[in-house]
């Protein structure tokens, strides 16, 4: 009786409760709270994307065509704030929420309540955010970035500091959880170095949000004082800068671009050996890469300021430290292809997703070198080789990725497997078309078009017409997306087995398929040859 | 059957987490709708404000309430406590890193910004164009910029209320140690008295940090808006006094669980949690002695 599960005695033992309100607004259950994060992710995916579309629709000829230069600049700023914090963001917390205590054989989150409040804030902070654009006035303008003192001119900034004070709450609380979750709540047996990759690259990934979140919101709490209470951190003539901010600002924004990309590792690292049938290759070095990259992160910020006139010697330091970077993301890399070699490889819609990640990320990578050389920087900076640059890096990296987990772990969620058929067109047109819409934007940057402009000059004009009509296909292919989604959930015939896929390794391939609400109640005996990376201790 | 150490609990669903998100967000939109509004027509925002921070007072409590009591049931299993210890430990280390921004930029603003406006080294170009006669000072003599923003004022000196308010600060770090090793003992009025006189020490500390405030606005014309050395002054100092507000809470309503039995020898990570925060708050103020007041 030691090892059973004590739930409150209100509490259902076997099924989820059967009232709506107490299942989806008073949860207490990973898997739930999960699934809210995953749709709430998936509805901001769509709402950001639509602002991408309003973007590449202006930007389809020269010329101004449909809206106004400041709507266009709102558009921009809250297509980035959207997708960042609404989408990406919530998506990995989603399936970390989902996922974790499965992989490491808890029955649940270690603070079920403030997982639901992590959540539950969410939603509140986007409606905060974006009513701003309903105001008179309208939404913030000056770049997700909110430089002042551009950023401050916009009445809605106090609205956006708030909602990101908001995002910012959620954030640490859900990393705090996690944390507290692989730390304390492992089965008996799952020893720290016999994680499956993607709980590592969760736990390094909290680690970085509780540290950087908190910057974040003193830096936009600067912002607030210095347009509301007539502070001057950021005015000289009080004696203040306004690229401090930016320092501030990107002592939280650099570890935060891997905040969204580590967790996309651990994905990889769990979908290629299914496909390939070996275990990961080098799982000691995947890990400790994770750990060298995050702790990098925290040296390298000022690589987005090279252009503001720091003094030389910075700027050799974060050069070389960027570059550093590339060292341990090359063997992630390395190591991705080398557990495909010599596999037995089958090509489902998961690895797909997985492969196109490896390939366009490492793109997305390269271009990220070239930013980093200091004298190449001057002249590409604030082009659209930036823009290009980031999307392969969050699009084709942080969102393939997602998407490879959605379509690696629907079959456990829903208990159906998804159409294999569909997936593949939903696959093969999403990496057509995010290379007709983004490719080309790197030959728009190095030929100096800048970003966040509405109108350009007809020089410029053929790339950009190919890239938005990538952009329309690239979004209109997502709608297959959803109706795999709800195909899979509710209509699809074929129901998936417990482990799902032949090759799939790992605590959460013994429950059975849907996940039961509650699972590992009786903590699982952890046997070696279960986990995802085999024999670790050689 | 006494064997529950290893036991897993999941706790009841709850209404609290919704009623939390709720009322922080009428808080932050009552607030952001305030800021924004013309001046004479405050009336909407400023209700929405209040009534998110009542709800936000009694979302704590109640949320609170529920937690003592699961606790005194017995429900929380030695696993709980640690998950309980570790969300405490990294939510004091995301309030380092929050204070660390505004330290961080003290130090910015102090070793690079106000120089460089002064001429020095790489930032020269702006001294040389827009104010060339300004010599970078910190403190009473350009801390407030090249544009004298606020006007001249004076600094608060550190050996006077600020060190006397270090001294009270750290003497409540021992009386706070002091009542948990009282805890430890079970002696339980050593505990209310050495408690008592930390929640004493911090409301002394609060009131002179006021006084302080005041003394600043009135006779040394050290404001908010004293150039970006009232920024960081009252800022740094604002936000810490906001959290020594809040351990002096804690502790008061420490102070009320022990009067009223809650802990005993092994069980008391409420009192644990709230000394610990008290910690970390001593340790921001010694920084902000340090590098506020006296350097």
């Amino acid at each position: 009786m030691s090892h059973a599960a004590t739930h409150d005695h209100h509490d259902d033992h076997h099924g989820a409760p059967k009232n709506f309100f107490q299942r989806w607004v008073m949860s207490t259950n990973h898997k739930d709270i999960g699934t809210l994060y995953l749709i709430f992710a998936l509805t901001m995916f769509f709402i950001g994307g639509s602002f991408a579309m309003g973007i590449r629709a202006e930007l389809f000829k020269p010329g101004m065509q449909l809206m106004q230069p400041y709507f266009f600049n709102q558009l921009t700023t809250m297509h980035a704030l959207v997708m960042i914090f609404g989408a990406i963001m919530p998506a990995f917390v989603g399936l970390g929420n989902w996922m974790i205590p499965l992989m490491v054989g808890a029955p649940d989150m270690a603070l079920p309540r403030m997982n639901n409040l992590s959540f539950w804030i969410l939603p509140f902070a986007f409606i905060l955010m974006l009513s701003t654009l309903f105001m008179p006035g309208g939404g913030p303008a000056g770049g997700w970035t909110m430089y002042p003192p551009l950023a401050l001119q916009s009445d809605s900034l106090a609205y956006v500091v708030f909602a990101v004070h908001l995002m910012g709450i959620s954030s640490i609380m859900g990393a705090i959880n996690i944390i507290a979750t692989i730390l304390n709540m492992r089965a008996p047996g799952m020893d720290l170095l016999k994680m499956p990759v993607f709980v590592w690259s969760w736990l390094i990934t909290a680690f970085l949000l509780i540290a950087v979140m908190p910057v974040l919101a003193g830096a936009v709490t600067m912002l607030l004082t210095d347009k509301y209470f007539g502070t001057n951190f950021f005015n000289p003539g009080g004696g203040g800068d306004p690229v401090l901010y930016q320092h501030i600002f990107w002592f939280f924004g650099h570890p935060e671009v891997y905040i969204m990309i580590l967790p996309a590792f651990g994905i990889i690292s769990e979908v290629v050996p299914t496909f390939a049938r070996k275990p990961i290759f080098g799982y000691k070095a995947m890990v400790f890469a994770i750990a060298c990259i995050a702790f990098l992160s925290f040296i390298v910020w000022a690589h987005h300021m090279f252009a503001v006139g720091l003094p030389l010697g910075a700027e050799i330091f974060f050069m070389y430290a960027t570059m550093l970077i590339s060292v341990p993301t090359g063997v992630k890399v390395f190591n991705w292809v080398a557990t495909m070699w010599g596999g037995s490889m089958t090509f489902e819609t998961p690895m797909l997703f997985s492969l196109a990640f490896i390939i366009l990320f490492t793109i997305g990578g390269f271009s990220g070198l070239m930013l980093a050389l200091v004298p190449a920087d001057f002249q590409y900076h604030d082009t659209y080789f930036v823009v290009a640059h980031f999307h392969y890096v969050l699009v084709t990296g942080a969102l393939f990725a997602i998407i490879s987990a959605a379509y690696y772990w629907m079959p456990k969620w829903t208990g159906n497997m998804y159409s294999e058929f569909w997936g593949k067109v939903h696959f093969w047109n999403s990496v057509i078309w995010v290379n007709v819409l983004f490719f080309p934007q790197h030959f728009l940057g190095l030929a100096g078009m800048p970003r966040r402009i509405p109108d350009y000059n007809v020089a410029f004009a053929n790339f950009n017409m190919i890239s938005s009509i990538g952009g329309f296909l690239f979004g209109a292919t997502q709608l297959i997306f959803i109706g795999v989604l709800i195909h899979c959930a509710f209509f699809s015939k074929k129901k998936a087995t417990d482990r799902v896929w032949e090759g799939a390794k790992g605590l959460e391939w013994t429950v059975p398929s849907p996940a039961p609400h509650h699972t590992f109640e009786v903590p699982p005996v952890i046997n070696d040859d279960e986990l995802a990376h085999g024999h670790v201790n050689d | 059957m006494g064997q529950q150490h290893d036991a897993y609990f999941v706790p009841a669903k709850s209404q609290w987490p919704i009623v939390a998100a709720v009322v922080m967000f009428l808080t932050v939109f009552g607030a952001a709708h305030w800021l924004n509004a013309a001046p004479g027509e405050a009336g909407f925002g400023k209700t929405v404000l209040t009534v998110g921070v009542i709800g936000v007072f009694a979302m704590f409590f109640g949320w609170f309430r529920s937690v003592i009591r699961e606790s005194l049931a017995g429900s929380y299993s030695h696993q709980v406590d640690t998950s309980f210890r570790m969300g405490m430990m990294w939510f004091i280390f995301s309030e380092v890193m929050f204070f660390g921004a505004f330290f961080g930029a003290l130090f910015y603003i102090r070793m690079f910004s106000v120089p460089w406006l002064g001429g020095d080294g790489h930032g020269v170009l702006t001294h040389q164009f827009l104010w060339s006669d300004y010599a970078a000072a910190w403190g009473a003599n350009g801390g407030n910029g090249p544009e004298q923003i606020g006007g001249s004022f004076h600094t608060v000196p550190a050996w006077g209320l600020p060190l006397l308010n270090t001294l009270i600060l750290l003497t409540s770090s021992v009386t706070v140690t002091i009542a948990h090793h009282a805890l430890r003992a079970g002696h339980r009025g050593k505990i209310l008295l050495f408690l008592g006189l930390t929640v004493l020490l911090g409301a002394t500390f609060l009131y002179f940090q006021a006084h302080e405030y005041m003394e600043a606005y009135r006779e040394l014309n050290l404001t908010l808006h004293s150039g970006v050395y009232g920024s960081t002054f009252f800022m740094l100092t604002g936000f810490h006094g906001l959290h020594v507000t809040l351990g002096t809470i804690m502790l008061a309503v420490i102070w009320f669980r022990v009067l009223a039995g809650h802990f005993n020898k092994e069980h008391h990570f409420g009192f644990e949690a709230v000394a610990w925060y008290w910690h970390f708050v001593d340790v921001v103020w010694l920084g902000l002695f340090m590098f506020v007041y006296i350097l």
